[in-house]
């Protein structure tokens, strides 16, 4: 990606060479070539609780776990048979049989079999690219009703076989006579037997995610203890949260499990102090990231039902906010130029800027944990001077945010993180928040995502509540 | 197919299928009708249950009685085209007997009605009802009055227990000014005469008002209501749900959100929604309210289920398990009732039904709290019913006895063998017996049926 020109105008950051020519000639980036005949709302969301790998869900499979939370859905908004416009979803560990995962999980489901559905697949932001995605569609009156949603099993990951073994099975498949076949057995050796498992390594650089975020926030000089600190506050948030029923109608039980097992309402920093460093070892002393700041690996799934207010109107669904707008931004991380999780803190100031907004016009800020260190490397950079000036083309910082709307109801720290289910909880939680608080100033309460993503990827998008 | 699906598919199987136990099965046919016959072993009959457009009553129905009122029951069961008989044919088989004793005014009365359904009992089929249709006893009556009437419920109870073959007596008792043909005693009587009454044994529904002239839809008689059933997720208030939606009206099923997976299911099911709530929260009824009117526009029936169970002899109790049980069993129920009777959107003609138990009328070792919390609600139901006739509406309560749940499936073997047959039909019923009773309850045509609380026990030996 080039860097931004100087030329991008003040608060309005510019988007590569092609866009700041736009940005010089409109004063604004990717301007939509139309505003949005109608409007997106979000009427509601269900998602089962989730669980550390390996537990509660060890042997439910992505299909089970995205049918229970779409029927989960369905109950709570009384859809049974009813046909939706369309369901996108998606897994970021799949296997190759769920090739129609989403459409699968709807036919077991109590909606209508006549409901459309596809795939999809962005990495950690595959639940926010299917909520922006279908919320598209609803603006532009190609349907009128849409669920978005995401899966992960880590727990039944798909393990395939290792590449010498799977030449060898093909070119058995092709042949014809037995001697042929004999042959082609004879080739199989030992270290061909052994199988592959997924990582969440990054294929360009084989570094794993966290080995990754603890080279950016040693970077950024992010303290242990300041990501110790928003861990524990993750944990606090969400058992709070829990104590209010704040999800009585955003959670629907699944295999036994109520709550997120990861969460730990008895945490304090004294324990998270005495964990040993897990990844960035190699940074010796400076190693800050541990278990207890960053995200395990869950099972879980989650959905979003997404509407034109008409739709929902006339079904007498309520209407939590608005989806106001998306973007999705990508870095250079190969070459290092920017740390493999840091792709967010581009999309959100361009995000802001194409909405005239700024982060003291946001009420609440969802900025996903992957690890704590990622949240605090994002806001470190917006408020750092240089990086406004030379990467975000401002005339200064982005600025900071009021740490007190940051993550009020606990984050993926605490509840876990089933890759593509993280959105769809973001999403729907964020929109009741919005609705709960009520109009600020006079205006709908506003709402900030930011989820970073494999591959350098970031998306992030506004919610305004009703 | 997925697992998924296939799960889906049996639990509605299940649902539709409830099971019989297996020791009813075993002497129902066959060897084992032969062995129990042999060893004087107690023989259940498998009772009929109600479907759908099933026939009321298996036979032609005898109605015994001289005056008006026995005339006009007669016309009403032959506007409902059954096959009626003012005299019993030797060796005909009858599905039913209506023995009409509107008029009684002194115990010398009893004789010939009595010897008169006497001598048709043996020509009764399988499942057979005998149905009587009498007047309150009050302190009001003459004394001969008062004897008379009051001597028709030592009748019904001991023909109860006289009964075989999955024949049940039950009573309609009349307040002085209801005419037999009265809608509501109507209501009652098509609710015994048929299936839906199957485990409803040696008991009575008193109609103290006319209720309801609209035309009746005896097929979906719940058409157009909203209604609301708390403990929805499994076991009976599952069945209560289904049932009320089978009859035509719109569920809203709730439970606490650690049920709300079972919840969901039993919501996709019917096509209602599902609301995960704690009834012990202080604004439930108001969050239900809430619910039922903002998705639904209204809300006419309230079914409280929700209970639990905490069991301990009353030397061993403590504060815990004293305290939730009137909690959630009692203290919610009237809490919720303050929020829907302060509400305009529950003022159609609203109905309130509750859950009782019959250890709240006979008392049950180690229950007190329990019991407590049960016989608690049958004093709310009838004191919350005037406040409810104020605005065309009814409160009533059913008291289950061993009902064949998972719950009750964990009892140990052989005190379970002994409690289900501890009943003239020697068996436990089923989830849907209690919520036939219940559905009842809700007809429009039961509106001058309230104040009643109503067993679900196959006459079980303790308690009235």
């Amino acid at each position: 990606m080039t860097t931004p020109q100087a030329t991008a105008s003040a608060n309005q950051p510019a988007r590569g060479a092609t866009a700041s020519e736009d940005t010089a000639s409109t004063g604004k980036v990717a301007t939509p070539l139309f505003a949005a005949p109608r409007k997106a709302v979000i009427v509601g969301g269900n998602r089962i609780p989730f669980a550390r790998s390996g537990g509660a869900y060890a042997h439910s499979s992505n299909q089970d776990m995205l049918t229970a939370a779409l029927d989960g859905l369905v109950a709570r908004f009384g859809l049974a048979d009813e046909e939706i416009g369309e369901v996108a979803a998606g897994a970021v560990l799949k296997h190759s049989r769920d090739f129609n995962l989403t459409r699968e999980a709807v036919l077991g489901s109590a909606l209508s079999a006549t409901t459309p559905a596809y795939d999809l697949q962005q990495a950690c932001a595959t639940g926010m690219e299917a909520v922006i995605g279908l919320s598209n569609k609803i603006k532009l009156g190609q349907i009128d009703s849409a669920i978005a949603g995401g899966v992960d099993s880590a727990s039944d990951a798909p393990i395939a076989v290792s590449e010498g073994l799977r030449a060898i099975l093909l070119d058995l498949n092709r042949a014809k006579t037995m001697g042929q076949k004999v042959k082609i057995i004879s080739r199989i050796r030992p270290k061909d037997l052994s199988p592959d498992a997924p990582s969440t390594g990054e294929p360009r650089t084989g570094l794993s995610m966290g080995e990754h975020q603890a080279l950016t926030t040693a970077q950024w000089n992010i303290t242990r203890q300041a990501q110790d600190e928003l861990a524990l506050a993750s944990h606090k948030n969400l058992a709070a949260a829990y104590d209010r029923h704040f999800f009585d109608d955003l959670i629907t039980p699944f295999r036994g499990l109520n709550r997120d097992s990861n969460m730990r309402a008895d945490s304090s920093l004294e324990k998270l102090a005495k964990l040993k460093p897990a990844f960035g070892k190699s940074l010796g002393d400076a190693a800050t990231m541990t278990a207890g700041n960053s995200t395990p690996l869950t099972d879980g799934a989650s959905t979003v039902l997404l509407a034109s207010e008409e739709w929902a109107a006339a079904r007498d669904l309520p209407i939590l906010a608005d989806v106001l707008d998306g973007e999705a931004a990508a870095v250079d991380f190969v070459h290092g130029k920017d740390g493999l999780l840091m792709a967010p803190a581009f999309a959100v100031p361009r995000l802001l800027a194409r909405n005239g907004l700024t982060l003291a016009d946001i009420d609440y800020f969802e900025i996903h944990e992957a690890f704590a260190g990622t949240v605090l490397s994002t806001l470190a950079a917006w408020e750092d001077e240089e990086f406004g000036q030379t990467r975000l083309g401002l005339d200064g910082a982005f600025g900071s945010i009021d740490r007190a709307k940051l993550n009020v109801n606990g984050s993926s720290l605490a509840a876990g993180h089933p890759f593509a289910a993280t959105g769809g909880r973001l999403v729907a939680s964020l929109a009741k928040m919005l609705h709960e608080r009520g109009p600020v100033d006079g205006r709908p309460a506003r709402g900030l995502i930011s989820v970073c993503a494999a591959g350098g990827q970031g998306v992030v998008a506004i919610l305004e509540g009703r | 197919m997925s697992p998924q699906n296939k799960q889906n598919s049996q639990n509605k199987s299940s649902a539709l299928h409830e099971k019989t136990d297996k020791y009813t099965e075993f002497v129902s046919r066959g060897f084992g009708k032969d062995l129990a016959k042999r060893l004087g072993l107690p023989q259940p009959a498998v009772l009929r249950r109600y479907t759908p457009n099933g026939p009321l009553v298996q036979g032609p129905i005898l109605v015994l009685g001289q005056g008006a009122g026995a005339d006009a029951v007669a016309q009403v069961l032959l506007d409902w085209h059954q096959d009626v008989r003012r005299h019993a044919t030797p060796k005909e088989k009858l599905g039913a007997i209506v023995a009409v004793l509107d008029e009684l005014e002194h115990p010398d009365q009893l004789s010939t009605p009595m010897l008169a359904l006497g001598a048709a009992l043996r020509d009764l089929n399988k499942n057979a009802r005998v149905v009587t249709v009498s007047r309150v006893a009050s302190i009001s009556d003459a004394p001969a009055v008062a004897a008379a009437r009051n001597g028709v419920d030592g009748i019904v109870r001991s023909l109860a227990k006289e009964l075989r073959a999955g024949a049940t007596a039950n009573g309609i008792l009349l307040a002085n000014d209801i005419a037999a043909q009265a809608p509501s005693a109507v209501a009652a009587l098509r609710f015994f005469l048929s299936a839906r009454s199957a485990f409803v044994d040696g008991q009575f529904l008193t109609a103290s008002s006319a209720g309801s002239t609209t035309a009746p839809d005896w097929d979906k008689p719940l058409n157009g209501s909203v209604a609301v059933v708390t403990g929805a997720a499994r076991g009976i208030g599952a069945s209560i749900a289904r049932t009320l939606a089978r009859d035509g009206a719109t569920v809203l099923v709730v439970d606490v959100p650690a049920a709300g997976d079972h919840l969901a299911a039993v919501a996709n099911e019917i096509h209602g929604t599902a609301l995960q709530l704690d009834i012990t929260s202080l604004d439930a009824g108001e969050r239900i309210l809430e619910h039922a009117i903002s998705r639904y526009g209204r809300l006419d029936i309230v079914v409280h289920n929700a209970g639990i169970t905490r069991d301990k002899l009353l030397a061993n109790m403590d504060a815990a398990k004293w305290d939730s049980v009137i909690a959630v069993n009692i203290a919610s129920q009237l809490r919720m009732n303050e929020a829907f009777l302060a509400s305009s959107d529950f003022a159609n003609n609203p109905r309130i039904i509750s859950v009782a138990s019959t250890s709240g009328i006979a008392g049950n070792r180690g229950q007190s709290n329990y019991a407590a919390s049960k016989a608690g609600v049958m004093g709310m139901v009838r004191s919350t019913a005037p406040l409810l006739s104020e605005r065309g509406g009814t409160v009533n309560a059913v008291a289950p006895g061993f009902i064949e749940t998972d719950m009750t499936a964990k009892i140990p073997f052989a005190t379970r063998e002994v409690a289900r047959r501890l009943n003239s039909l020697q068996q436990g019923g089923k989830p849907s017996d209690v919520a036939e009773a219940i559905a009842f309850f809700a007809q429009p045509q039961a509106a001058g049926v309230t104040a009643n609380v109503l067993r679900v026990c196959g006459q079980n030996m303790v308690g009235q």
